[in-house]
């Protein structure tokens, strides 16, 4: 069963995604500014939760310091810590 | 004593008058300096609406505070925070020298956050459809 939906999946064409990549490696930004709201929207869904890396294409080292960025704006009330259609 | 650089945003009550406002301001502000301190940038928001309510109330007075001062002086700068009533919330940070270097590049105008850069990306749209009037 599985090896025939296996087939059949391998059967439908694969779309070609563009890679995916770190905006903050490919334009140098060594600092990400906690006071500027409308960037660390980039970063956040609807619901005001950050977004994994795996859909921002983020590396490692700067989804930690969004992920710490993001925390300081909920602290000081620029961001919500909970939303309904924040986008 | 080596200083250190730092930086502070406090959000104060809107119960507060303008002109109250602005006291409490420069009476942090003479903090600094009484401190041995040195002011190196400061930023008025205004009255700004919060993301939810603090304190049962839904806007704040921000204002930012960039300033060199020894470590030993954070705790007492903190602790009159904590002791002052007109402040709802506070956030300090000893800067590293990425900080440093961003915080002066913004102020040169280099770089511009994302709500300036659509302000002025408004403003374009707006002079651009001026232009097509005439």
């Amino acid at each position: 069963m599985s090896k025939e939906t296996n087939f059949i999946f391998n059967q439908t064409p694969q779309v070609v995604q563009k890679k995916k990549y770190c905006r903050f490696k490919k334009h140098g930004i060594k600092h990400i500014d906690y006071k500027d709201k409308d960037f660390l929207l980039k970063f956040i869904n609807e619901q005001g939760k950050i977004l994994p890396r795996r859909i921002t294409g983020t590396s490692l080292k700067f989804q930690r310091k969004i992920s710490v960025a993001v925390k300081r704006a909920r602290h000081l009330s620029l961001l919500p810590f909970v939303a309904d259609g924040l986008k | 004593m080596s200083l250190k650089q730092y930086e502070t945003v406090i959000i104060l009550t809107p119960v507060l008058s303008e002109q109250q406002m602005k006291d409490a301001v420069a009476g942090y502000r003479g903090l600094i300096t009484d401190n041995g301190g040195e002011i190196v940038h400061e930023e008025n928001w205004g009255l700004t609406k919060l993301a939810y309510p603090i304190d049962k109330k839904g806007t704040g007075f921000y204002h930012l505070f960039e300033f060199k001062a020894s470590p030993e002086f954070i705790k007492t700068w903190e602790l009159t925070f904590r002791r002052d009533e007109r402040i709802m919330r506070y956030l300090t940070l000893s800067l590293d020298r990425w900080a440093i270097e961003f915080n002066l590049k913004k102020r040169s105008g280099e770089i511009k956050s994302s709500s300036t850069a659509k302000e002025k990306k408004a403003a374009n749209n707006a002079v651009v459809e001026l232009d097509e009037e005439d």
